[in-house]
């Protein structure tokens, strides 16, 4: 594989030349507390790039990627220089991920962990089934955004789309623009302290520059947790 | 009216008696569903698979050997069983010693023990054993010598450290009692244990996807493997579980979408628990799923390339031989294996009568409370159930299997179980003849294709 | 490069997600109306196009016509109708690909790359085009069953997704006169465009009347003589990505098929909404 240091600590990578599989093979080869940083040049919407990732690097992808990109990333800080296609930081367990543009479909989709930064726009069902992952988008989410969310938080600072938190478990969802439509069983709930320190927390990580008095906070409302016949209408 | 008033011949005559008569429509327990479903208003949920008679392997006979056929003997003449699985792509296939696997079925839906008693027993005879929804417990880790870890559509669990600790990767686009749907797990069954592993609160009634949350499609699903390809390094087998639907062109987009092995579960398949409609009235039998499949792969010139693992009531040996005569490459059972454990016990008649059921009978799964301590998450009853004893009971049923397998084969002149094939065959009714694609026995007919 | 090299690499890309069959519809050369181009598709590889040219010469007046593969393209002195009527009766083994003042229609089973060298799309130039590779989820894998479905004048379509009521839908159109050649869910979709349009529908209509009648999950892209339309379905599981710069705009399933077009790292991007028609027009210079 041909790989150049360019700076005394940057590996380059580059897709045009270096099959996938060996950059990935070469991510997980790394030990587990290597702080390196790398840089994948020329993606050009190639999918599963730098997927299972399990250590602190830093790692910067220069270009568009396809789908599944920082796919169940584990410690490293995975900053995409373009947009992102479906499934961006899917199941991913700790770490950072970043997309400078937007990102597509299911972006951070049954994330358990880390934060999930989009500073575009995300689409469509933007942390679906999320298990404590937290995502922070800096514009819009497309429809059915949260749907089945159970842990975690999702800050959206533009708007949010229809059925917002559909079947919603116990995530926490802080929308500061309008939201088209909520979903079965999410209901826009008080902001306590705890919520407003969560969410300026984030925020502040994020780089996000917005107040958290800014934002609504939408969760569930618990009706769905055990069967009633009264809800039948809601399933 | 009185007594008095019919002596005294005022009024009209006694009503004749005639024998009760029940309905085959409207038949005991169909009344009693209806009235059940008058008294709760939500449909009934329970376990098993599906109970309706439907045609099957028992409908299949084999052509022993006569003065045109030589049989095999026992022993000495070697019938051999093993399969690999999974050699398309991965650097590291399966080796299993016996063409039986032990299905997928989720930590919540079984007690950590009966977990454990799999591995121990699915490892005494050198096969794998399939996670559920639920992810892998480091029991089940511990004792099978073989793992297949499965990605479902709840991705509960789900994680890179246990996809890169599995042997192989089963994708589940639905099973065979409900192709369509999604898991399901009831409050009572959401321990503090399986909360946790679920990320969920516990107590609650598990709702379920039925889609992938970040791919819907075969052209999609595609990428998908290609990422877990990507995360496990190209070491493991990628297998696709499908439910029998349209078992014809699912097995093609399985194996387009870049499959290993195929594995299909008709609908006698089991469940933890799911609508009883969903079981019994959707979904095709195990039967009539598995000439389908096995005609897409030759299509694509992947029969043996691409392995087709069948699953959906598979008993006995007969079953096993059956499927592989059909085509299949392994079977992999799932009640059965319950069974083999200890579910349904005849020892727990009496706790079995408590809580409204009887042994043979018992299917409320979902209910949790089940005393052989195997469908339960209650630490009680879970603690009654004996993994080393429940390994051994069914490493003795898969030699069973294993052994029955062979018995027939070598009668049929096969020195290996996948030589076996549809020509040994013969069915006893029209419908078993069609859905298998062999001869009504004594003919050299098939119905639909030699008309 | 040609517009048809730009698309070729496009097509190369989804090959993956696509591998059983390719078509291309492109927009070029437009003919004076009066005239018709009709493309033609003969499963004969032997076929005698010299000899269906002179009878379409001798009958109403043909071009020069052009052979690709398997197809060939030619322009004709009548209507649409005439000649595709004439051609019925009198060549019935040749299947018409697609008629209009522009649109020609290429399409054949097996792999895209395979489809893209036998029909030398790199040297066809025009104004805008729609390609499609192929995973055949219900039908067969054949020519008649790959896309883009002819949908009308100059008008074709592609998807990507599966419908779930195109069986009863085809039987009501049939009964409305609309003919299918395959049982593929596409065509349907396609038949229910030209069923609507001939009804006096504006195309907008006809694809907002897909949202009503149509079920199941789809992308669809529409050719039209003078641009395209994207419509996505309500639920919009199956993927679309949207790119524009002053040169040109283009949609595909994945962002790599864009990837490959000049400019497209400076391109704006953007996913259509579901349930939403958009539509793209050329001006007339």
């Amino acid at each position: 594989m041909a790989m150049v240091e360019s700076a005394p600590a940057v590996i380059e990578v580059d897709l045009a030349v270096t099959p996938l599989r060996e950059l990935n093979a070469a991510l997980h080869r790394v030990s587990g507390d290597d702080r390196g940083s790398w840089r994948v040049l020329n993606p050009r919407g190639a999918h599963a790039v730098a997927v299972g990732v399990d250590a602190p690097l830093e790692i910067d992808v220069e270009g568009h990627v396809g789908y599944y990109c920082a796919g169940m990333n584990k410690q490293a800080t995975v900053r995409v220089h373009g947009n992102a296609g479906v499934g961006l930081a899917e199941n991913m367990m700790s770490g950072t991920v970043v997309v400078e543009g937007n990102a597509s479909q299911s972006a951070g989709a049954t994330g358990r962990g880390g934060l999930l930064v989009v500073r575009g726009s995300a689409a469509a069902r933007c942390g679906i089934s999320m298990k404590g992952v937290d995502i922070v988008v800096h514009g819009s989410v497309g429809h059915m955004s949260a749907f089945m969310a159970q842990k975690g938080c999702l800050v959206v600072c533009g708007d949010a789309g229809e059925a917002l938190g559909d079947s919603i478990y116990e995530s926490h969802l802080y929308v500061r623009g309008s939201v088209a439509g909520l979903g079965a069983d999410c209901i826009e709930k008080e902001m306590g302290e705890h919520h407003v320190a969560e969410l300026s927390d984030l925020l502040e990580r994020a780089e996000a520059g917005f107040e958290a008095s800014e934002f609504r906070r939408y969760g569930s409302a618990r009706t769905l947790y055990n069967f009633d016949v009264d809800n039948a209408g809601a399933y | 009216m009185t007594a008095d008033a019919h002596r005294s011949g005022a009024g009209p005559p006694a009503p004749s008696r005639t024998a009760l008569r029940e309905g085959a429509i409207f038949d005991r327990r169909v009344i009693a569903e209806i009235q059940r479903a008058a008294n709760e208003g939500i449909y009934d949920i329970r376990g098993f698979g599906a109970k309706r008679p439907v045609p099957h392997f028992d409908d299949l006979l084999f052509l022993g050997a006569s003065v045109s056929r030589y049989p095999l003997e026992g022993y000495r003449e070697r019938c051999d069983s093993d399969v690999v699985l999974g050699a398309r792509n991965a650097e590291k296939p399966l080796h299993l010693k016996i063409p039986i696997t032990i299905a997928g079925m989720s930590f919540g839906a079984l007690s950590a023990p009966a977990k454990e008693a799999l591995g121990r027993g699915a490892s005494a005879v050198g096969t794998c054993t399939t996670t559920g929804d639920g992810g892998m417990t480091p029991e089940e880790r511990g004792h099978s010598q073989l793992l297949v870890y499965q990605l479902l559509p709840s991705r509960y669990g789900m994680n890179p450290d246990d996809l890169r600790k599995a042997d192989a990767i089963e994708i589940v686009v639905g099973q065979g009692a409900k192709p369509g749907g999604g898991g399901m797990l009831l409050g009572q069954k959401i321990s503090d244990r399986v909360a946790e592993m679920r990320d969920l609160p516990k107590g609650i009634d598990q709702r379920s996807a039925c889609r992938h949350p970040d791919w819907t499609g075969p052209d999609d699903m595609e990428i998908k493997i290609g990422e877990l390809r990507e995360i496990t390094d190209w070491q493991k087998p990628i297998f696709v579980k499908i439910g029998g639907s349209r078992p014809y062109y699912d097995t093609a987009l399985a194996v387009k979408a870049g499959a290993d092995v195929v594995v299909l579960d008709g609908m006698q398949g089991g469940t933890a628990a799911t609508q009883e409609v969903f079981i019994e009235h959707v979904g095709i039998p195990t039967l009539s799923a598995i000439p389908p499949a096995v005609e897409s792969l030759k299509e694509l010139g992947m029969h043996r390339k691409v392995q087709l693992v069948v699953s959906g009531g598979i008993r006995s040996g007969a079953d096993v031989a059956k499927a592989l005569a059909l085509g299949a490459d392994a079977v992999s059972i799932g009640v059965a294996a319950l069974i083999a454990l200890g579910d349904n016990a005849p020892e727990l008649a009496d706790e079995y009568a408590q809580i409204g059921s009887a042994p043979g009978f018992y299917d409320d799964w979902h209910e949790g409370r089940d005393p052989a301590g195997i469908s339960t998450q209650d630490d009680e009853l879970a603690a009654r159930f004996d993994p080393a004893l429940g390994g051994r009971r069914l490493a003795n049923f898969l030699r069973t299997m294993t052994l029955e397998t062979q018995t027939l084969a070598r009668a049929c002149g096969k020195s290996h179980v996948h030589n076996l094939e549809p020509e040994d065959l013969v069915a006893l009714t029209i419908e078993a003849a069609a859905m298998a694609r062999v001869p009504l026995a004594g003919t050299s007919w098939v119905p639909g294709l030699s008309d | 490069m040609a517009l048809g090299g730009h698309l070729a690499e496009m097509l190369l890309q989804l090959g993956d997600r696509g591998p059983d069959s390719a078509g291309l519809a492109i927009y070029r050369d437009r003919v004076p109306s009066g005239s018709t181009k009709v493309t033609l598709h003969s499963a004969d590889p032997r076929q005698d196009w010299d000899r269906v040219h002179s009878a379409l010469d001798a009958g109403m007046g043909a071009g020069a016509l052009e052979v690709r593969a398997s197809h060939a393209v030619v322009v004709v002195d009548t209507d649409a109708e005439t000649a595709t009527s004439w051609l019925s009766e009198r060549f019935p083994e040749l299947r018409v690909m697609s008629a209009g003042e522009a649109i020609e229609i290429y399409k054949e089973a097996g792999l895209p790359r395979e489809f893209v060298e036998r029909f030398d799309l790199a040297s066809m130039s025009g104004t805008h085009g729609l390609g499609h590779t192929r995973m055949a989820t219900e039908s067969k894998v054949t020519t008649d069953g790959s896309h883009p479905f002819s949908t009308g004048l100059d008008l074709c379509l592609v998807h990507n997704g599966s419908l779930s009521n195109h069986n009863r839908l085809r039987e009501q159109l049939r009964a409305e006169g609309i003919e299918f050649q395959t049982l593929n869910d596409t065509e349907v979709a396609a038949g229910y465009l030209t069923w609507r349009l001939r009804e006096g529908a504006s195309l907008e209509a006809a694809l907002e009347g897909c949202l009503e009648d149509l079920d199941g999950f789809y992308t669809f892209a529409v050719g039209t003589v003078d641009g395209f339309a994207v419509l996505r379905d309500p639920i919009a599981c199956k993927p679309a990505v949207m790119a524009e710069t002053d040169e040109w705009v283009a949609m595909a399933s994945e962002y790599r098929a864009i990837a490959v077009l000049p400019g497209a790292d400076d391109a704006r991007m953007w996913e259509p909404e579901p349930g939403t028609v958009y539509s793209w027009e050329r001006q007339p210079v």
